[in-house]
C-alpha cells in the first residue's frame, strides 16, 4: 500500500457562536470592549458560559485516503461535512490536529466563484479557471470542451449578467468539471440544473473517479454516493461516526436517523419535524412539519388510505416573488417515490416575504404502505433553483391499514404503493364484450 | 510507513508553520495544514505560482471599471486632469500658488506630484474594500489572499500608465525635460508600490476585522494629501517644521517624482527621499506581516 494521499490527523475546529462570536465589529464596538474589559471580568468571574461560547464543527477526526479512492462524505446538516472540505482546502485553519495531503487539490465548494456578471462568458471562462487553479495555457487548451460541455457557443460573447440561471450553472460547472486536479474535492454541487444536466455532471464526475483521481464527494443525493463512491465516511456532531464501503456508510446513515429517540425529545408525535436551532441562520428554511387530520386536529397515527394534512412551516429572511414549497417522500434505501409541491406540480403560486408561514398539503387517500419513509422538504424558486434542501429530515412511519378487505394490509416491503384496485376472472360473456 | 517518508516533527503551538509544498521522493508536493499562530513569513513560491491568478484578477479589476462606461479607459486621466484643472484655477491663480512655483508652470507642477498620489490612493482605497468586497471568493475557494490587496494595485498601475503617457505629453507640449533626476524614477516606482502594497494590505486585513474602516479611509486620504506638497511646493513650509514633513512618505516620494521629471530648481533634498524610502519599506514588511498574521481568520469572519 502506497502513502496516502489524504492523512488527517485529529482534525478539529471550532467557531465561536453568540455573545462572544467573533463576527466583524466595529472600531466603535472594539474599543468601548477595550475599555469595559475589565469590568466585564469582574463580571462574568464565577459565571464562565463557555458552553454557549463556541461550537466544535469538526471534533477530533481522523481518517486516511488513498491515491484513487472515491469518498462519499454523508450526514445531516450541520455534521461538520462542509467545513472539512473548508480545511482540506485549506480556506479556513483547523484549530487542531493536522492534515498532509499529497498532491494538487481543486476544489469545488461552490459553482461559478468568481463570476463577475459584467463579464462576457469568454472572459469568464478564463477568469473562472484562473481562480480555480488552472494556467491559462490550460484554459486555453480546454476551451472548446469546456464551450461544449456547457452548449453555450452563441453566448460566448455577451455579458454573463444577460444568461439564463440554466446557461449560468451549466457555464460555471463546465468550467469546474475540466478541473483535473489529482485530488477533487466537491460539495454538493452536483444538486443544481436540470435533470439532463444532472445527468452529464454525474457523467463527468463518474469519468473523474474512473481516471484514477482521488474523489471526495459530500452529498445528500444517496443515489450519486452509491454510484460513484466505494467508501463512503458518516459524520455526525463533527466526529466521524462511521468509515467503511459506500453502501454500508449509507446504511449506518439511515440507521442513524431511523433512530427517533435521539431526535424526538419531548417533540408531540405529530410533529414530524422540528428544526434545529442553527438552522435559523439561512435565509430560507423550513422550520416544522406536521401531521393533522381534515378538521386540522393534530394527527398521531398515519395508515395507508387515511386523508392526512402536512403543515409544512417555515422562515424566511428575504422576499422572493414566486416560491415553492416541497414536500417529498422517499423509501428508506433511496430513490425517489412520491414528490409534491407547490408549484410547478401543483397549482399554488406563493410569494415569500418576511417571517414565519405554513402551507397545507392536503391528501386524501395517503397511497403509502405500510412501513418507513424518509421526509425532505425544500423552498424553491418554482423550475430555478432550489433555496433551502432538507434532505432526509427524518424518518415516518405509516402504519398497516388493510384498505382492500382481505385481511393483508399492503406493506413497503412487497409494495411501495397501495393503489385502489380490483381483481376479476376473465368470463366467455365478458371476453365477447371487448371489442 | 515506507522508507522514503520523512517524518515531520509535531508542531508545537509556539513555531509557526507555514503550509509550504515540500517535494518528495515520489515527485508530488506534499502539503501540510496546521494551526500555525503568530506571525508567518511571506510565501514568495506560492505568490508566484499564482502569479496568473495576480494577472487575471488585476484585469478583471481593470476592465469591470471600464465596462458599460461611456469614457471607457479616459477615466483614468480624467480624475487627475480635472484635479489639476480645479486646483490651478483655486490654488495656482486664485490662492497665488503660482507665484511659489516660479520657473514652471503651476498645472505641470500639480499634475507631476498628482501622479504617485492617485494611483497611492486609488490602490489604498479599493485594496482596503477587496477582500470584503470579494467575499465570495474569500469564503469558497483558496489561493494567497495577499493576491487581494496586490490585485487593487496593479489595477491602479495600469491607470498610473495611462496618465503617466499624459504627463509625458504635457511635459512635450511645455517644452521641459527631464534632468538628471529622471535616474531616480525606477526607485520612486518601486518604493511607491512597496508603500501601496503595505498600506493596502494593512486595510485589506483591518477592514476585514472592523468594517467602518473603509469609511475611515477616504477621509484620511483627503487628509493626507494635505499634508503632501502637491498642491504647494515644499519650500512653503518654514525650515524649521520641514522636518516633520520627512515622516509622511509620500512626501519624499512626491518631490522625488517631480524631481525625476521636471528639470526645476526644486526642493528635493535627499534626507527626505531617503527618509520616505526607509519608512515605505518599513510600512510595506509591518502591512505584510500584520496580513499574514490574520489572514486565517479571513474565512470565517468576513
Amino acid at each position: 500500500m502506497g502513502c496516502p494521499v489524504i492523512r488527517v490527523e485529529n482534525l478539529s475546529k471550532q467557531y465561536r457562536i453568540g455573545a462572544r462570536e467573533v463576527r466583524y465589529k466595529t472600531l466603535r464596538e472594539a474599543l468601548v470592549n477595550l475599555a469595559a474589559a475589565p469590568y466585564r471580568r469582574l463580571r462574568d468571574r464565577g459565571q464562565r458560559a463557555t458552553q454557549s461560547d463556541s461550537v466544535w464543527a469538526l471534533n477530533d477526526v481522523s481518517f486516511e485516503v488513498q491515491p484513487g479512492d472515491v469518498v462519499g462524505i454523508i450526514g445531516r446538516n450541520g455534521a461538520g461535512k462542509s467545513t472539512l472540505l473548508k480545511v482540506l482546502s485549506r480556506i479556513t485553519e483547523p484549530t487542531k490536529g493536522r492534515v498532509e495531503i499529497r498532491g494538487r487539490v481543486g476544489s469545488l465548494l461552490e459553482v461559478g466563484t468568481g463570476f463577475h456578471p459584467e463579464l462576457t462568458g469568454r472572459e469568464n471562462i478564463f477568469l473562472n479557471g484562473a481562480i480555480l487553479g488552472m494556467s491559462r495555457a490550460e484554459i486555453r487548451r480546454k476551451f472548446d470542451e469546456i464551450v461544449a460541455f456547457a452548449e453555450i457557443d452563441r453566448f460566448l460573447d455577451t455579458p454573463v449578467k444577460r444568461y439564463s440561471s440554466g446557461m449560468y450553472i451549466r457555464l460555471a460547472f463546465a468550467v469546474a468539471a475540466h478541473l483535473e486536479p489529482e485530488i477533487l474535492l466537491v460539495d454538493e454541487v452536483l444538486a443544481v440544473g436540470d435533470a439532463s444536466f444532472q445527468k452529464k455532471c454525474l457523467g463527468k464526475m463518474g469519468g473523474v473517479a474512473r481516471e484514477g483521481r482521488t474523489v471526495f464527494f459530500v452529498s445528500h443525493n444517496m443515489g450519486a454516493i452509491s454510484n460513484l463512491c466505494q467508501k463512503g465516511i458518516v459524520f455526525e456532531h463533527g466526529k466521524i461516526a462511521f468509515e467503511g464501503t459506500a453502501r454500508e456508510a449509507i446504511e449506518r446513515y439511515h440507521r442513524t436517523i431511523l433512530d427517533c429517540d435521539e431526535r424526538r425529545n419531548g417533540l408531540p408525535p405529530h410533529v414530524l419535524y422540528h428544526a434545529p436551532e442553527n438552522e435559523a441562520k439561512h435565509d430560507y428554511s423550513v422550520t416544522r412539519i406536521e401531521m393533522l387530520d381534515m378538521d386540522g386536529n393534530p394527527k398521531e397515527v398515519l395508515s395507508t388510505w387515511d386523508d392526512v394534512i402536512f403543515r409544512v412551516s417555515y422562515c424566511c429572511n428575504k422576499e422572493v416573488r414566486t416560491g415553492s414549497v416541497e414536500l417529498s417522500f422517499a423509501p428508506v434505501e433511496g430513490g425517489r417515490l412520491l414528490f409534491l409541491a407547490t408549484q410547478p406540480d401543483g397549482t399554488l403560486p406563493l410569494v415569500f416575504t418576511k417571517g414565519e408561514h405554513s402551507v397545507d398539503c392536503i391528501l386524501e387517500r395517503f397511497p403509502l404502505s405500510a412501513g418507513t419513509y424518509m421526509l425532505s422538504s425544500a423552498l424553491a424558486i418554482p423550475t430555478v433553483q432550489w433555496l433551502w434542501k432538507g434532505q432526509d429530515l427524518t424518518a415516518m412511519t405509516v402504519a398497516p391499514c388493510d384498505v382492500y378487505g382481505s385481511g393483508y394490509a399492503p406493506k413497503a416491503s412487497r409494495s411501495l404503493l397501495a393503489v385502489p384496485h380490483q381483481w376479476r376472472v376473465v368470463s366467455k360473456a365478458s371476453e365477447a364484450r371487448v371489442p | 510507513m515506507s522508507s522514503d517518508t520523512v517524518t515531520i516533527p509535531e508542531a508545537s503551538d509556539s513555531a509557526p508553520r507555514p503550509a509550504a509544498p515540500v517535494d518528495r521522493a515520489d515527485g508530488l508536493p506534499l502539503l501540510v495544514i496546521e494551526p500555525a499562530p503568530g506571525w508567518r513569513p511571506i510565501n514568495l513560491r506560492e505568490l508566484w505560482r499564482y502569479r496568473e491568478l495576480l494577472g487575471f484578477l488585476t484585469w478583471r479589476d481593470v476592465k469591470i471599471r471600464y465596462k458599460q462606461t461611456a469614457l471607457g479607459a479616459t477615466w483614468a486621466i480624467l480624475q487627475p486632469v480635472m484635479t489639476m484643472v480645479i486646483f490651478t484655477l483655486f490654488f495656482g491663480r486664485g490662492a497665488g500658488m503660482a507665484q511659489k512655483t516660479p520657473g514652471i508652470s503651476y498645472s505641470l507642477f500639480v499634475y507631476a506630484g498628482l501622479l504617485p498620489w492617485v494611483f497611492f490612493t486609488s490602490s489604498i482605497t479599493n485594496a482596503g474594500t477587496s477582500l470584503v468586497n470579494n467575499q465570495n471568493l474569500v469564503t469558497k475557494i483558496y489561493f494567497p489572499r495577499l493576491m487581494m490587496p496586490l490585485s487593487s494595485v496593479g489595477a491602479a498601475f495600469v491607470d498610473f500608465g495611462i496618465a503617466l503617457v499624459l504627463l509625458i505629453g504635457m511635459m512635450i507640449w511645455n517644452q521641459t525635460g527631464p534632468g538628471i533626476g529622471i535616474l531616480f524614477l525606477p526607485a520612486v516606482i518601486v518604493l511607491m508600490s512597496l508603500l501601496s502594497v503595505g498600506v493596502g494590505a494593512l486595510l485589506a486585513g483591518l477592514t476585514v476585522a472592523y468594517r467602518d474602516f473603509r469609511y475611515v479611509v477616504p477621509f484620511m486620504t483627503q487628509m493626507w494629501m494635505f499634508v503632501t506638497p502637491i498642491i504647494y511646493p515644499t519650500s512653503i513650509v518654514p525650515k524649521e517644521l520641514r522636518w516633520l514633513w520627512g515622516f509622511n512618505p509620500m512626501a519624499g516620494l512626491v518631490e522625488t517624482f517631480r524631481y525625476a521629471f521636471l528639470n526645476w530648481p526644486s526642493d528635493w533634498t535627499p534626507q527626505t527621499f531617503l527618509m520616505s524610502g526607509a519608512i515605505s519599506i518599513c510600512v510595506f514588511f509591518v502591512g505584510i506581516f500584520y496580513f499574514r498574521r490574520v489572514e486565517r481568520t479571513f474565512a470565517d469572519i468576513v
